[in-house]
């Protein structure tokens, strides 16, 4: 139902058009490579033409001469292999040029679309980001780029083809005009059947391409949390539940199929009609003396020849549904114009800490839910400000305004007094490090996770690890800093990936840095020693912590609290501590635990 | 142990499509009438070239001028047999659709399963991007090549054949000729396979690891985004992209050569059987000095016969290449043996209620590493709160993946209520033990969804219970759909923290005899997790729980602290006890604790 549905909305009269519209892109991309590709395609049916030529030749220059005197030159024999070893050897060249021109040029439309398609995943907002499945995102940029692109595989064939075909059209025309009409009538009869194939499949082809993208969603999802299955024990469910769209895949591929089952012999078929309409009417005009049987054999003949050209077109025009599905799911990524937009402003880098004001903050995600509602607070330069709050309360959504990576619904974020918007791209990366909650490495080498590109050199990597506190494990990995940490970091424990993800914050040098419960993973005692570090090191960048430890807490200049997404109070701890119970109850839990399990105790 | 999945890539062609159909039974379901439904539709080609030879000889050409009811029957008749033939091609084409994406959605499945089936070791040295790419697009691959090779490789080696007898008939010198002629093609072509083989199963690797680094930017997004760090990303990405591509156009051309030989071959032996068939006629060559000049020629046509399929058979086989390496890869997660076997029906149920814990001698140690747990012997008694304390690197969390048999010992025996946990049905241990651990993972769907994870028929009702006994009730009344709040890719709406509390609940809902949990609270607010812990505590009364902290308020209440260090057990008892002890392991981790906590 849902398919039919579809097929209304995105087929019409246009859909073939729509297909060479995809081929003609990728035509105009590759102009050179194309041409290649169909000049050998051109030579191939040339060739193949001149094979029979030299049969004819070979026929009545040696064959039959040698059979008739006996008597044939070992200079005529060579000549016959010449020609025959001269003509295969074009020809393989033709095919070479058709086949690999072909091949260039669908890996490079392949290769030019992944690009500027995850250029959009980079450029694209976080926003974007978080509407859109990883699965298919993924999909997009794979099944999607393959099935537009598709097409382009059979395209220098059919070109030569059609090539081929006019030729022998112009032929069947000069043989008897009448006829060849009666023949030609072949051809709008294989473009009415495959307007209706077009409009048959179009409709399965996008659920099918649809489908493919969940099926990769699902399987993508799936596998991510597939510790969870497993100690849950769930994977007959994941099972069950991947099994469901990879058989309604399964089922529209079929009912896909099945539909170009029928065109494919019904495309074959009709020149055959054709030839024998041909017949008919050739033989009524023989004995009406309008034409001789000649003209009735090469009209009959040529149409043969020309009716396995049009099964190729054929396929080409079977893969253009699929390709016309795939670049239409591919623009609508490419056509998405969410940016950020960036201003031009720039702050200084060697100023030491940088002045962080946040303004009148308020920031919903979802329209009826506000997660930070009039937050306003100040950092100097060089000081250390904390978040504290219960779970939920909005601290890290804080934290995400204060790197832009979304922008506040009202209110103000200040660096050295310039609003964040107002910055140059790039800029603020330049002068803030985050080190988010859950830390995300690279598949890529510790240097590259740490460095990231920067120009900064392994001494200072070092020196980031070494405040990090990762610089022990680091160093007894094989290869040390040209370790290789695998997808996502996996082959690290949640704390060791958490202290290069704040390696990667402390190498840059950052003049604001802001750390989101970024040592949750990590142990009471080697935490101790990273507030060490941060502390006596010699950055003197502000510091914006989201922490729960009073230990983290007491480094504090200023501890800002946060209740149910506003600021419920300011002031140093020892001065919440003493005015705000919510605030004592929050942070002195553990102790008052303590006091508990003495009780208990005695 | 093995850790790293098979890429398939030794498994050659041949035995490829035995495990390839011993995986999908489908398909060869039907597959005689299928292949007799091919002869039919091959027919059809033969229909119209053999209608227009009798219409000429007997219709226009028949003596005392055109017989007109002759060539109308024939053409009917004609017309008859491609509405015949064509019915026969849509219904084979029709059949082979149907039982391919059957037997490739089989196919699917079963990997996608075990996928889940591997050990978790096995599971992380894979890149996610490169996992799915074996269950989506390498699937993919195959379909395309099952539709349209399979058969027609069949039906030309079959037309190869008969073209040689026919031949033979006329002449067995020249059928010599033409089979030496294309013996070099034939032998070619093995190596050519090989080249394509191991080209295509670059191609298939390099689309798993392009996808990994796409994921990259779309998984990392926010990471990228705060350090700015696009055009590195853009770098890497276009490097694999740069390298797919390559690597697929390498492959093109060893297709394009390869295919392209058959036509050289066809053009000496053209020239081949007409010099040997004058040879032949001169007596140059003995042997058939009678034969004809319309028999050489009769004979070149028959060399079409047979250069016709052998060019097909050749290009399928090229084409076929890159949908063997993409079955291989599927074909390869399902022969990386899931090394946790589930004993089956065999398996031994674990009697309900606490579970009492021993382990015997365990050493475990990560493929070529070093040990990280040594000769561990341990006894847990049932329905004991115990915590395992120790410094980063010690062995907690090893102790935790044995404990639920995410991994097994390289040595000793872990034992559940006196049972090796490896002679368990997996469907008791996962129904008695539950790991709650550090990162929570949650599926894009509602928190009911994934609460209900832990125990799939919870009602609504039994899950606030569960809120209200875990102190969740106020966290879930403050969400803005309640239990039917979206909780974005992996969770990603929610905060760490709030994850971690859907972990929870999602546990206590699944209502384990022994539950582990590793840093599970890792990321919530002190307070939240002392009312959290304090309800644990009721709620464990009866059952046994082992939690592995760094936060140590969780052992000073737990009945049992067990203090790990390089890999073993060297204190153990009440904290008050071990904390007592003068420079033990354990008074070192409370004393930076207590530090910490800003006493």
């Amino acid at each position: 139902m849902q398919a039919q549905v579809t097929d209304e909305r995105t087929s019409g009269r246009g859909s073939t058009g729509a297909g060479f519209a995809v081929l003609l892109v990728a035509i105009k991309r590759e102009p050179w490579i194309f041409t290649v590709s169909t000049i050998g395609s051109l030579l191939f049916g040339a060739l193949t033409v001149a094979d029979a030529w030299v049969l004819g030749w070979s026929t009545d220059h040696v064959v039959l001469p040698a059979f008739e005197t006996g008597e044939i030159g070992g200079d005529m024999l060579l000549a016959v292999l010449a020609l025959f070893v001269g003509v295969a050897i074009l020809r393989a060249v033709g095919i070479v040029a058709r086949r690999l021109g072909a091949g260039i040029m669908q890996y490079r439309m392949q290769a030019h679309t992944r690009r500027a398609v995850t250029r959009q995943y980079l450029a694209l907002p976080m926003e974007w980001h978080q509407r859109h499945p990883t699965g298919q995102l993924l999909s997009n940029a794979n099944s999607d780029v393959e099935a537009a692109w598709g097409p382009i595989a059979p395209l220098p064939m059919a070109v030569g083809t059609v090539a081929m075909m006019v030729i022998a059209v112009v032929q069947m025309l000069v043989a008897d005009l009448v006829l060849a009409l009666v023949g030609l009538l072949v051809f709008p009869a294989v473009m009415a059947a495959n307007v209706a194939y077009q409009r048959l499949a179009q409709g399965w082809m996008t659920r099918a391409q649809q489908l493919r993208a969940e099926v990769s969603e699902i399987a993508h999802e799936s596998f991510d949390g597939a510790l969870v299955v497993k100690t849950l024990g769930r994977e007959g469910e994941e099972t069950d539940r991947f099994a469901a769209k990879a058989r309604e895949l399964r089922d529209v591929n079929i009912r896909a199929g099945r539909i170009r089952a029928a065109f494919d012999p019904a495309l074959a078929a009709l020149p055959n009609i054709g030839v024998l309409i041909v017949l008919a009417v050739g033989v009524s005009r023989v004995l009406n003396g309008q034409t001789d049987a000649g003209a009735v054999v090469t009209v009959a003949y040529l149409l043969t020849i020309v009716s396995f050209p049009i099964r190729s077109i054929g396929w080409l025009l079977g893969e253009l549904p699929r390709s016309v599905v795939g670049y239409r799911r591919v623009r609508s990524v490419l056509d998405e114009t969410g940016e950020m937009p960036y201003g031009d402003r720039t702050v200084g880098v060697a100023a030491g800490g940088a002045r962080l004001d946040v303004d009148g903050l308020a920031y919903a995600y979802e329209a009826d839910r506000e997660l930070l509602t009039d937050v306003t607070f100040s950092a100097e330069p060089g000081r250390t400000v904390a978040v504290v709050g219960a779970t939920a309360s909005g601290k890290s959504t804080l934290t995400t305004l204060l790197t832009r990576l979304v922008d506040p619904d009202r209110g103000r974020v200040l660096l050295d007094g310039t609003d964040v918007r107002d910055l140059a791209a790039g800029e603020l990366a330049r002068v803030v490090s985050v080190v988010p909650q859950a830390a995300f490495l690279f598949d890529d080498t510790v240097r590259g996770n740490v460095a990231l590109g920067a120009d900064v050199g392994d001494e200072a990597v070092w020196a980031a690890l070494r405040a990090a506190q990762a610089d022990g494990f680091v160093a007894a990995l094989d290869g040390g800093l040209d370790a290789r940490l695998g997808e996502r970091g996996t082959s690290l424990s949640g704390g060791q990936r958490q202290r290069i993800s704040l390696a990667r914050a402390l190498v840059r040098r950052p003049r604001l840095l802001v750390l989101d419960d970024a040592t949750s993973a990590v142990d009471p005692e080697v935490e101790a020693r990273i507030l060490a570090a941060l502390r006596e090191g010699d950055s003197d960048a502000t510091l914006v912590v989201v922490a729960y430890r009073k230990a983290t807490i007491g480094l504090a200049d200023e501890v800002v609290h946060l209740e149910d997404g506003r600021v419920a109070d300011r002031g140093t701890h020892a001065e919440l501590l003493e005015r705000s119970p919510s605030y004592a109850r929050l942070v002195n839990a553990y102790e008052q635990h303590d006091e508990l399990a003495g009780e208990v105790q005695a | 142990m093995s850790t790293v999945m098979d890429t398939g890539e030794s498994i050659s062609a041949l035995r490829t499509l035995r495990r390839g159909v011993h995986y999908s039974p489908e398909l060869v379901e039907g597959i005689r009438v299928t292949l007799l439904l091919a002869v039919l539709a091959s027919v059809g080609q033969v229909v119209v070239p053999v209608a227009v030879q009798q219409v000429l000889d007997k219709g226009l050409g028949a003596d005392g001028g055109p017989d007109v009811s002759f060539t109308v029957w024939t053409g009917v008749l004609a017309a008859l047999a491609i509405v015949g033939t064509s019915w026969a091609s849509y219904a084979m084409t029709s059949r082979l659709f149907t039982t391919s994406e059957r037997g490739l959605a089989t196919l699917r499945i079963k990997a996608f399963r075990h996928v889940h089936d591997l050990p978790l070791l096995t599971q992380n040295t894979e890149r996610r991007g490169a996992l799915v790419s074996r269950v989506t697009s390498d699937v993919d691959q195959v379909s395309q090549f099952l539709v349209f090779g399979g058969l027609l490789l069949i039906v030309s080696v079959g037309q190869v054949l008969v073209a040689t007898v026919v031949m033979l008939i006329y002449s067995w010198q020249l059928t010599i000729v033409v089979w030496v002629c294309f013996l070099p093609l034939f032998a070619s072509l093995r190596f050519f396979q090989r080249k394509l083989s191991a080209a295509y199963g670059v191609v298939r690797r390099q689309v798993g690891l392009m996808l990994s680094a796409i994921s990259e930017p779309v998984v990392g997004a926010a990471v990228v985004k705060s350090y700015a760090v696009e055009a590195r990303t853009q770098g890497r990405i276009d490097e694999a992209i740069g390298i797919h591509q390559a690597a697929s156009t390498r492959a093109q051309g060893f297709t394009a050569v390869s295919f392209s030989l058959g036509g050289l071959s066809a053009g000496l032996a053209n020239a081949g059987v007409l010099i040997v068939g004058i040879w032949l006629g001169q007596g140059v060559v003995p042997g058939a000095d009678d034969i004809t000049a319309g028999q050489v020629l009769a004979f070149a046509f028959l060399v079409t016969l047979f250069v016709g399929p052998v060019q097909m058979g050749t290009q399928i086989l090229t084409d076929a290449q890159n949908a063997i390496a993409g079955w291989r890869r599927v074909i390869g997660i399902l022969d990386t043996p899931a090394d946790l076997v589930d004993p089956g029906p065999e398996g031994r149920e674990l009697p309900r209620g606490p579970v009492d814990v021993r382990f015997e001698g365990v050493t475990f140690a990560y493929p070529g590493g070093p040990p990280v747990l040594r000769e561990v012997t341990l006894d847990l008694a049932a329905g004991t709160r115990v915590a395992i304390v120790g410094e980063t690197g010690s062995g907690k969390s090893t102790f935790a993946k044995l404990l639920t048999r995410l991994m097994d010992p390289t040595e000793g025996a872990v034992l559940l209520d006196g049972i090796d946990v490896r002679e368990v049905g997996q469907a008791s241990l996962r129904r008695s033990v539950v790991l709650v651990p550090q990162e929570g993972f949650l599926f894009d769907d509602t928190l009911t969804a994934n609460v209900r994870y832990g125990r799939l028929g919870a009602s609504e009702a039994e899950i606030l219970a569960s809120a209200e006994e875990l102190g969740l009730s106020d966290w879930l009344a403050g969400l803005p759909r309640g239990l039917e709040t979206r909780v974005g890719q992996r969770g990603e709406s929610l905060s760490a923290g709030e994850r971690q509390l859907v972990a929870l609940l999602r546990a206590h809902l699944a209502d384990p005899d022994l539950l582990v949990l590793d840093e599970a609270t890792s990321s919530v607010d002190p307070a939240l997790e002392m009312r959290i812990g304090r309800a644990l505590e009721r709620l464990m009364s009866g059952r046994t729980s082992v939690t592995i902290a760094h936060r140590l308020s969780t052992a000073e209440s737990a009945d049992e602290v067990v203090v790990v260090d390089r890999g073993r057990v060297v204190q153990r008892g009440h904290h008050s006890v071990l904390a007592a002890e003068a420079d033990s392991v354990y008074a070192g981790l409370h004393a930076s604790w207590t530090a910490q906590m800003g006493h």
